[in-house]
């Protein structure tokens, strides 16, 4: 279900990344199109989660070429990078503000443009939240924090949405919805970014998957070669 | 001892609580939001009363412009000339030092209010010059049944505790609040959703220390403007604000109040340990309760 004829939203060129003195990513080059679903997937330390932090501007130092919608941001400070994007970023650790609520959670981020999901539509999709609308960030479960951490940046208007390792120890019933929403997501016509361990989960998700080996794509296979490469993915993961 | 000395007592007590709650709230936002202790905003305080003194009575003076800029102004324009020197100073100054240890926003908050101190001394006496500008409305005295008590500092307790109140509310409960508390958890987090949050820290340090210069003009036609009288209520806040828990805006402002309160009856119980009460309520409180009153343990 590959979307070429989709605008360019996000191209990323020759991008080098550094924490402090480690040179994460190497000359990383991807580009998504409008409307599609793509994965990262790698071991872990291969540099998927950083190149999801290099397009925010959230690591030590990046270099090379980071265009979102046409605009050049590798030297944009962070908070315009979300406003010129129209970015939504779930963060691997989830990132619920302890001391906020769900419903002070889900209003925190602001409004990056129109079209983006009302606080009843949220709970429509999901229902967990509503129940718990009044419940500190920290008492939710895993699951719930993961649910409200997408539907965080639902309510924004972002369009564009980076999501990492949302199905990170969480139990089989739970990433079945999440699934679901995932897939009503890409219905809705979001572009998602997904870094993902759990192979089986993203597989008949994405459009297209990109293989990331010490920070740089060493294999970008679409949906439909996914049978016939299936071996030579399975060596780059070592499943 | 008659109910009336008691309640007299309590009710002085709590005025200069109100001083306490208010700067240790001041405190208390910066330390939250930036994790700087900032020694200099003892210093603001004094400026605060400083710069009322000189728009009421120096203004010819010095700048050779014949107004007179009176306390309903100054509560206004102080702060604003206050909170813009704390952006100045967290913009070339402060903002170097984020990622060094604690020590290093301390040390050189130390410095600003040495010079500052330095300053004033040289132009003012250090025993105090009175501030004559108390305006007209709020002079005399209230029967308040069990005593009298002056207008003003009637005033300077209510004016105070709404403006306390009011910075408590707007942080625990309105977005504002909610992004501000969103960027002290998590600032990396915050900006990603587009919030920006150097400029909320920047701002808020600069309210942090417009509180200080607000406290200092209420504080300038109670007790007389000094260059010392800064760094001889620094200490005692430092105190409340480790009493009632680093980074607490609730327990900031209820135990400034508190204190203020116990040191008063203390006066009236036992005068000797007046000064020393709130320090002996920190060693204990340190001993048994480290986070404080109201702060969470790490």
């Amino acid at each position: 279900m590959s979307n070429e004829a989709g605008k360019e939203l996000l191209k990323i060129e020759n991008l080098h990344a550094w924490y402090g003195e480690s040179h994460i990513l190497h000359g990383m080059e991807l580009t998504v199109h409008e409307g599609e679903v793509i994965t990262l997937l790698g071991r872990n330390g291969s540099g998927r989660s950083t190149t999801l932090k290099a397009i925010l501007g959230i690591v030590g130092r990046r270099t090379g070429s980071i265009r979102v919608r046409g605009v050049e941001v590798i030297n944009m400070p962070t908070h315009k990078i979300a406003h010129v994007g129209r970015l939504g970023y779930c963060p691997e650790e989830r990132g619920i503000f302890a001391s906020l609520n769900v419903e002070e959670n889900l209003e925190l981020p602001p409004t990056l443009a129109e079209g983006g999901m009302s606080v009843d539509e949220i709970y429509q999709m999901f229902p967990n939240l509503e129940e718990r609308r009044y419940s500190q960030g920290s008492k939710l479960s895993g699951g719930e924090q993961q649910m409200l951490a997408i539907a965080r940046i639902l309510r924004t208007g972002a369009t564009l949405l980076l999501l990492d390792e949302i199905t990170e120890g969480l139990a089989p019933v739970i990433l079945k919805s999440l699934d679901g929403v995932i897939r009503k997501l890409r219905e809705r016509g979001y572009t998602i970014v997904l870094v993902e361990q759990n192979f089986r989960f993203a597989a008949p998700l994405a459009d297209r998957h990109y293989v990331i080996e010490h920070g740089r794509v060493v294999e970008a296979i679409d949906a439909a070669d996914l049978e016939a490469k299936q071996e030579q993915l399975n060596r780059h993961l070592s499943v | 001892m008659s109910i009336q000395v008691i309640l007299a007592q309590a009710l002085l007590g709590l005025n200069v609580g109100v001083f306490y709650a208010m700067l240790s709230l001041g405190l208390a936002v910066i330390f939250g939001l930036l994790n700087i202790i900032n020694f200099a905003h003892g210093a603001m305080y004094m400026l605060g009363a400083f710069i009322a003194l000189i728009g009421y009575s120096f203004m010819d003076q010095w700048f050779g412009i014949s107004i007179q800029i009176g306390f309903w102004p100054s509560l206004i324009i102080v702060p604003l000339l206050v909170g813009g020197l704390g952006i100045l100073i967290e913009r070339t100054m402060l903002k170097r030092l984020y990622d060094l240890d604690h020590i290093y926003g301390l040390l050189l908050t130390f410095g600003i209010t040495l010079i500052l101190q330095g300053l004033f001394s040289n132009y003012f006496n250090v025993s105090g010059t009175p501030y004559p500008g108390q305006p007209d409305a709020l002079s005399g005295v209230v029967n308040l049944g069990f005593m009298y008590f002056p207008t003003y500092r009637l005033f300077a307790i209510v004016f105070s505790l709404v403006v306390c109140f009011a910075t408590w509310y707007v942080i625990e409960h309105t977005k504002l609040g909610s992004r501000l508390r969103a960027g002290v958890e998590n600032p990396q987090l915050t900006q990603t959703f587009g919030l920006n949050v150097p400029l909320m820290v920047t701002l808020t340090f600069g309210f942090g220390a417009a509180l200080a210069g607000l406290a200092g003009v209420l504080a300038a036609p109670i007790y007389s403007v000094s260059p010392l009288m800064g760094a001889d209520l620094i200490i005692v806040v430092f105190a409340v604000v480790v009493i009632g828990g680093m980074g607490s805006i609730m327990g900031a402002i209820l135990s400034g109040l508190a204190l203020g309160l116990i040191e008063g009856l203390t006066k009236v119980f036992y005068p000797p340990a007046a000064s020393t009460v709130i320090f002996f309520l920190m060693v204990l409180v340190l001993l048994f309760r480290p986070a404080g009153l109201f702060g969470k343990e790490k």
